[in-house]
């Protein structure tokens, strides 16, 4: 796998009053993922190589990948494979990259999900309505210790997609 | 084809009426919006302009005022000598319910191939936005200063 194969299909930048360190420790940390990231967990082994889990809260595997980079706390890429049967072999594989950066008093949190071929909008509106909730309860954690949970269904247009593709969801 | 456009979504924990207030008031605007204060009187029709620090950056005319659900102002840059002959575009806020939250999806359109006023303005967005989300949870806006930001013209 080649990551220069892979262009931005979609962008999301959020401003956080906290620091990189904290940020990067929100995004990879287990407890504090389950608060904002629907109630799943991420585990991930901090190397290159190393892996990249999400389980859902009744603790079926949803995402599995692997670390690409890896620069605490400023920058990680992962693959970020919806475990889905035949999504990854008709989609390809999802990579996604955290940037943290020092804004003023503030961090900027930078999400950028890429793709090794070009893909649909209604492929694409899955990640579309999920990252804005994801990153808005990460920041409201961040900021109020308290992370609103945010209750959504995935989009229809992805769905019916997904479907015509021949791509089972649960 | 679609013309350029930016979209941005954010979940905020408040009111449909206390966020309507802080996208129209320069007590809350000044606070989230780099010390921009918002000139109008959000009737559909009026005038509208941006005013930071005492500088017209902006101006326009209020589209569409349905509080506390949907505001829409045209919206025309006159400050920086390349964007100033950019056509006007157009600013849309829509406010729904999402649980407890209000979803605030911001979608702000009809540039020109090309424009050099849609850089700036997807860098500024997501910092006013997450000031205003901030400000709104937490009774604190966030210190980011506008150079940060990282739009050409205004290191």
């Amino acid at each position: 796998m080649n990551i220069d194969d892979f262009k931005p299909a979609t962008v999301y930048t959020i401003y956080i009053a906290s620091t990189p360190e904290k940020v990067w420790e929100a995004l990879t940390s287990a407890a504090l993922s389950r608060k904002y990231f629907f109630g799943n967990a991420v585990e991930v082994d901090l190397k290159i190589g190393g892996a990249y889990i999400v389980h859902t809260p009744d603790g079926s595997l949803h995402i599995s990948g692997e670390v690409i980079e890896c620069d605490p706390p400023r920058k990680l890429t992962v693959t970020f494979n919806v475990n889905w049967p035949a999504l990854i072999e008709k989609l390809g594989p999802t990579l996604v990259t955290y940037e943290i950066e020092p804004a003023g008093d503030a961090v900027r949190l930078t999400m950028t999900e890429a793709h090794d071929r070009p893909l649909g909008d209604d492929i694409l509106s899955g990640g579309r309505q999920g990252w804005p909730a994801i990153l808005s309860s990460l920041k409201s954690l961040l900021e109020t210790g308290h992370a609103p949970v945010i209750r959504m269904q995935p989009p229809q247009q992805m769905l019916e997609a997904l479907k015509k593709l021949g791509i089972a969801t649960p | 084809m679609r013309k350029p456009e930016f979209v941005y979504v954010t979940y905020i924990e408040t009111t449909p009426e206390k966020l309507w207030q802080a996208l129209t008031s320069s007590e809350f605007s000044r606070r989230y919006w780099f010390n921009t204060e918002l000139q109008s009187d959000f009737k559909v029709g009026s005038p509208f302009a941006l005013v930071m620090n005492g500088t017209t950056t902006d101006v326009g005319e209020i589209v569409e005022a349905d509080p506390p659900r949907r505001l829409s102002y045209t919206f025309h840059h006159v400050l920086n000598e390349q964007a100033r002959k950019e056509p006007p575009t157009k600013v849309v806020f829509n406010l729904e319910r999402h649980g407890n939250l209000v979803k605030l999806t911001l979608i702000h359109e009809n540039f020109a191939e090309g424009s050099k006023l849609l850089d700036g303005i997807s860098k500024g967005w997501p910092a006013i936005l997450s000031g205003l989300k901030s400000l709104l949870e937490s009774g604190t806006a966030l210190a980011i200063p506008i150079a940060a930001l990282g739009i050409e013209g205004m290191e």
